[in-house]
């Protein structure tokens, strides 16, 4: 017996029929049985934003996802939003419709479907022009048009579609399996039964398998239905969150000390990457250029990790074990991750070097915690992802700062000892010798955000 | 004419109305091809077994060379270059076999599913290797002029120099792609994203074995093309095509981003070596170069693009003695091919690269280095090939970029900020463009339309053009209502055609709208001068006082019918309103042999200022301003205009700063999508950036209404960019791309 995928679909509700694959992408329905080809491929791999559509919450909210990365599992009970659905009754393009093609800024127009949705939900959540746009590349107008149509964008006032909730579901079809279990004991006693089956935690790593890859995962087990796993709560010592909360929701409360971190946030992936990533699936997959790995290092953040078996804490070092691998057993899921907040007095600092300023992976990520007194460096914790097969603190440089005076030739003293912490390795991203000098740079630079906190410290600070 | 009417299809971009060819209905028992790939660079080919694809669920073909009915032969230019590998395997990524399914997926684990045997041979992976074993793709090209080397030996001062430019993937967002249709005779209907529909259907007939009047070739738009879909998109028609005549039913082939990045030919990269002379007040005397393009395993396109090279070495200045050779290496590596600029880009920094480093060596600006040798005024005012270039204008271009960028007080406050700031660094930088615009072939240079007016006056139009996003289409049609006097809404714009127009040339080299707009001209004015009699001999005028306009037709005071009217009125007497355009580009010649000639109709000029930040701890930098100044002639359509210039300077920044392709050991391409290969984002366009078409400067040459092309020539503007980055870290050398690696690792070299 299998449940049937439904969904709300600009606006009107939909039932698919049952012998549905629940991992067919939402793209590949979009533009195959729901017959709606604004929606455009341009990469399958989450990074173009030609295929962007907006799911819309309850409250209002409006949420752009890739829908290449999206499975029609994931949007059970979600109202999902395509340029179709964005004409008014009459049939008029729509404000925002209206505002790129006057500002000229169309012009090969296969990336613009997907741009309007973006500007669609960037009207009502506001922000960034070019946080909003970071999701989306355009090939042909270099952008300015596009840029000064997202400034002047309007909220349209539409309400929020009304979504009945959803509760657990299983959805068989083809072979394949699609849990969505509705509590914590379901949880782990399907990943008991399920050692094998794919966590799908937001989707933006197991999305591409299928996207890309074109593979048919046999069963998949939905996190984000686990009350546990979509909490999130802020208290004056840090956050606890669910291991299946996504970016987007996490950003809002980095604020104090802790934001630093958001500024990191803000460049990793996209809003729509945001809206569906998550820190544990970060930390589950254990990919060493994962940008969270190097600031959850120095601000010791601890998991909770639970299985049939009972429930472990662990820090997140603990847990890291090298390239993709963790200490989780196969039965194991993280359930939530506590992130504690900088000791008074301590500075963060979280760096992020790549060729491109937004959305793309890291060459090298940094994250710096300082606690400085007396014009000296009291406590150094220093952690670097990107470089080698894992993110891991570089204990011979924070040897090398602890104690030291807060002078540049301290921080190059120590970044000059990072050799001895790192082998980075070479690839696309980079050589290793780059990437050995770039992350000595981030040290150096450290001093300066640290002594002279006025001086603007990086390019896009100008 | 010149109004800045939006593009045609704009809100149906918005919309998602504006179909692409992967949109469109699919034709009833429609099949899916896939490619399998060469996963080694060098190899010979074992004949492929296809029963491993065969195995697969719903693989219902497995095409491999012997199944080819014509010549397994895709060569846009000479012959022999094959589209399925067949005992040779020259590229990782080369095509081996078309694989045919019921669903798109099924053929893609068909193709996965195949196991070719390749014994390796050794890859040549690299120019300098290329050039060591003299592999070319076909011999070098050289244009001198006077005598360099007795120049060198005499100019007071000498300087030799190497550098290196990146290729660059087009990344159009929508990939290639082709649907074939057979249908009755041998016929094969063939929509393809292609900027060159002649060439598809040549192509598929090549491949086919039949003649050109079975295939019809129609594109409607593309999602982007960029050069890329100029040869490439000719053999995955090809592809297409066999599987429908091989199967007998519609087939669709659509490239996966990673396959169609692997498969398809880049921009090619170049390799620089040149010694200049010169003396103390910056003037280059004598310039011997070297300028080797890595053109990947075949020759495609790349005859045109070191032409394109060689004739753009100087770009706006004047050298009185040269040498320089172009190379065109044969690599293991994808076919290089067009790419918006086609070598002009390429060329132009051999000039930029000797007139930085000159500078440097005579302790002066490089801008003042590149006045002091700019064409006319005293230098010499003709290339070295007999092209002549407009001083005056060159010098115009300049004096407005740096007037628009403030240059002087902008100088003063980078060098201010540079003394406070501990580690970032602000630099400026410049670039004056000047870029022939025809087809180096000469025979590419001809153009077609077909205009027909109905009954009611309403007018349909086609032409040879393809639509890629560049606003095509739109100002040809203001072309042709501004002939009959009409608001361009009574224009229908139509699908390219070679139903249509035949023997096209294909869209690129800028031409579009110089040829396409003049053969419109011609068929409309053909029907017009018809019309015009109808309605002089109705009016008892003569024709010459027949007027269109406002869309009404007019003689004398009195004398007016509405043009709809009288199109009706000249049905009922039986005149046509159909009619062909012809145009071919007058007064161009090129002499192969003595590398001379007048090969450009015309020459279109810009100039720029940028503004970079650098920090010099972590290679990290950002374009702050820039300020652009670009000769459009008369402009057919400032707005097209304007988003050509502005969209060419941010692809350029991408080439020249962050787009890196980057192969392994084993010669395999590992940026193959966007994950991997940074194309610009919105952060990267300069917070301040200031375009401006060039006023007051109608083309000299008779173009369609004195206007000029402008698809290429403003890429070249993202130089200053480079220029820039040279200026802010203080360096003889700086590759390109100038990633944040590259300019590190220039710092720590310094």
């Amino acid at each position: 017996m299998t449940d049937r995928i439904t969904l709300v679909l600009n606006g009107s509700p939909v039932a698919l029929p049952p012998d549905t694959s629940p991992t067919t992408t939402l793209l590949d329905w979009l533009r195959g049985p729901a017959g709606l080809c604004g929606t455009k491929e341009g990469c399958a791999e989450g990074d173009c934003g030609a295929c962007t559509v907006v799911l819309e919450g309850p409250d209002g909210g409006r949420a752009p996802v890739n829908a290449c990365l999206v499975l029609l599992g994931q949007v059970h009970g979600c109202a999902v939003r395509t340029v179709e659905g964005l004409r008014g009754p009459d049939g008029a393009p729509h404000p925002v419709q209206r505002a790129l093609a006057e500002a000229d800024a169309t012009q090969c127009g296969f990336c613009t479907p997907g741009i309007a949705m973006a500007a669609w939900a960037h009207a009502r959540e506001g922000g960034s022009v070019h946080e909003a746009l970071a999701g989306n590349l355009c090939r042909c107008t270099g952008y300015r048009p596009i840029i000064e149509a997202f400034a002047g964008l309007e909220d349209d006032g539409a309400a929020p579609p009304s979504l009945p909730p959803v509760g657990g579901a299983t959805f068989a079809a083809g072979g394949q399996v699609f849990h969505r279990p509705a509590s914590l004991a379901e949880l782990l006693a399907l990943r008991a039964a399920h050692p094998e089956a794919l966590l799908l935690a937001g989707g933006t790593d197991l999305g591409l398998l299928v996207s890309e890859g074109r593979q048919r995962p046999p069963a998949v087990i939905h996190l984000a239905t686990v009350p546990e796993l979509g909490a999130i709560a802020a208290d004056a010592g840090g956050i606890t969150l669910g291991a299946a909360v996504p970016y987007a929701r996490l950003l809002p409360l980095l604020d104090g000390s802790l934001a630093p971190l958001a500024g990191l946030l803000a460049r990793l992936g996209s809003r729509q990457i945001r809206a569906l990533g998550t820190v544990g699936g970060n930390l589950g997959t254990a990919s060493p250029i994962g940008d969270m790995l190097p600031p959850l290092l120095v601000l010791g953040a601890t998991l909770r990790i639970a299985s049939v078996r009972g429930e472990r804490e662990s820090g997140v070092e603990d847990v890291l074990l090298g390239y993709r691998k963790t200490t989780l057993a196969p039965d194991e899921v993280i359930v939530s991750i506590r992130l504690p907040r900088p000791p008074d007095g301590a500075v963060l600092a979280c760096e992020k070097l790549s060729r491109r300023h937004d959305q793309d992976i890291s060459a090298v990520g940094g994250a710096f915690l300082l606690r400085v007194a007396g014009g000296r460096v009291a406590e150094a914790r220093l952690a670097f992802g990107g470089l080698g097969p894992m993110a891991a603190r570089a204990r011979h440089a924070e040897a090398m700062l602890t104690g030291a005076l807060l002078a540049p030739a301290c921080f190059a003293d120590a970044a000059e000892e990072l050799a001895q912490d790192v082998a980075p390795l070479s690839d696309w991203r980079g050589s290793a010798a780059y990437r050995l000098a770039a992350a000595q740079g981030l040290l150096r630079r450290l001093y300066w955000r640290v002594a002279k906190p006025g001086l603007p410290a990086e390019v896009h600070a100008l | 004419m010149g109004a800045a009417l939006r593009h045609d299809s704009a809100l149906k971009h918005a919309t998602g109305e504006a179909r692409f060819l992967d949109d469109l209905p699919e034709p009833p028992g429609l099949l899916h091809a896939a490619l399998a790939l060469s996963p080694v660079a060098h190899g010979r080919l074992a004949p492929l077994d296809p029963a491993p694809a065969r195995a697969v669920p719903g693989v219902v073909a497995v095409l491999l060379p012997g199944d080819i009915p014509g010549r397994n032969d895709i060569a846009a230019a000479g012959t022999n270059e094959v589209m399925l590998a067949d005992g040779l395997v020259e590229h990782a990524g080369q095509p081996l076999a078309v694989v045919v399914g019921t669903t798109r997926d099924a053929a893609l684990a068909g193709a996965a599913a195949l196991r070719p045997e390749i014994a390796p041979l050794p890859p040549v992976l690299c120019i300098e290797e290329a050039i060591a074993r003299e592999a070319w793709v076909l011999p070098p090209q050289a244009i001198t002029r006077g005598d360099p080397c007795a120049a060198l030996a005499a100019a007071p001062r000498r300087l030799s120099g190497e550098f290196r430019a990146g290729g660059q993937e087009h990344f159009y967002l929508e990939g290639q792609i082709a649907l074939a249709v057979p249908g009755e005779d041998g016929e094969m209907a063939v929509q393809s994203s292609t900027q060159h529909p002649t060439e598809v259907q040549h192509l598929v007939a090549r491949v086919l074995g039949c003649d050109h009047n079975r295939v019809t070739v129609t594109t409607r738009r593309m999602g982007g093309a960029f050069g890329g879909k100029e040869s490439n998109a000719s053999w995955v028609a090809a592809c297409a095509a066999l599987a429908a005549r091989r199967t007998g039913r519609p087939v669709k082939l659509r490239l996966p981003r990673r396959v169609d990045i692997a498969a398809t030919g880049k921009r090619h990269p170049f390799l620089y070596r040149w010694t200049a002379g010169f003396d103390a007040t910056g003037r280059i005397l004598a310039l011997d170069a070297i300028m080797a393009a890595d053109a990947g395993h075949s020759l495609d396109l790349t005859g045109g693009v070191i032409f394109r090279a060689i004739t753009h070495a100087l770009g706006p200045c004047d050298v009185p003695a040269l040498s320089v050779r172009a190379l065109a290496c044969k690599t293991n590596t994808v076919s290089n091919t067009a790419f918006r600029g086609f070598g002009g880009p390429q060329g132009a920094l051999l000039i930029e690269d000797v007139v930085h480093r000159v500078a440097r060596a005579a302790g002066l600006p490089p801008e003042q280095v590149r006045e002091r040798n700019f064409a006319g005024g005293g230098n010499g005012s003709e290339t070295p090939y007999g092209q002549p270039l407009e001083g005056d204008l060159i010098r115009r271009v300049w004096a407005e970029a740096r007037a628009d960028a403030d240059w002087d007080a902008r100088r003063a406050e980078v060098a201010a900020f540079n003394a406070q700031h501990p580690y970032l660094r602000r630099g400026l930088g410049s670039m004056v463009l000047a870029f022939g615009i025809s087809f180096g072939q000469m025979h590419m240079n001809q153009a077609g339309a077909l205009v027909h007016v109905y009954a009611d006056g309403s007018i349909r139009l086609n032409h040879g053009g393809t639509e890629m996003g560049q606003g095509l289409f739109i100002k040809v049609a203001q072309v042709v209502a501004s002939v009959f006097g009409v608001d361009v809404a009574r224009i229908a714009i139509t699908a390219t055609s070679t139903a249509e127009v035949p023997n096209t040339a294909p869209t690129a080299a800028s031409t579009g709208s110089d040829l396409n707009g003049w053969a419109a001209h011609a068929a409309a004015s053909a029907i017009r001068a018809r019309m015009a009699e109808v309605a002089a001999e109705d009016w008892g005028v003569a024709p010459a006082e027949v007027e269109f306009a406002e869309d009404m037709v007019r003689a004398g005071g009195n004398r007016a019918m509405s043009f709809g009217e009288l199109a009706k009125l000249a049905t009922m007497k039986r005149v046509s309103l159909s009619a062909t355009g012809f145009y071919r580009t007058p007064d161009i010649h090129w002499d192969r042999a003595a590398m001379r000639g007048r090969p450009f109709f015309y020459v279109s000029y810009g100039a720029a200022v940028a503004e970079v930040a650098v920090d010099t701890l972590t290679g990290e930098h950002r374009c702050l301003g820039a300020w652009l100044v670009q000769d459009c002639g008369r402009s057919l359509n400032p707005a097209v205009d304007l988003g050509q210039v502005e969209g060419a300077f941010i692809q350029g920044l991408g080439w020249l700063t962050c787009e890196e392709l980057w192969w392994d050991a084993e010669g395999r391409l590992r940026t193959l999508g966007p994950a991997t290969y940074k194309i610009p984002g919105s952060r990267d366009v300069p917070p301040v950036l200031k375009v401006r078409l060039l006023e007051g400067a109608p083309a000299r040459s008779e173009t369609i209404f004195r206007s000029k092309a402008v698809g290429e020539p403003p890429l070249l503007l993202a130089t200053a960019v480079w220029n820039a980055l040279k200026d802010a870290i203080g360096t003889d050398r700086l590759d390109a791309p100038a990633t944040p690696e590259r300019v590190l690792m220039a710092i720590r070299d310094r």
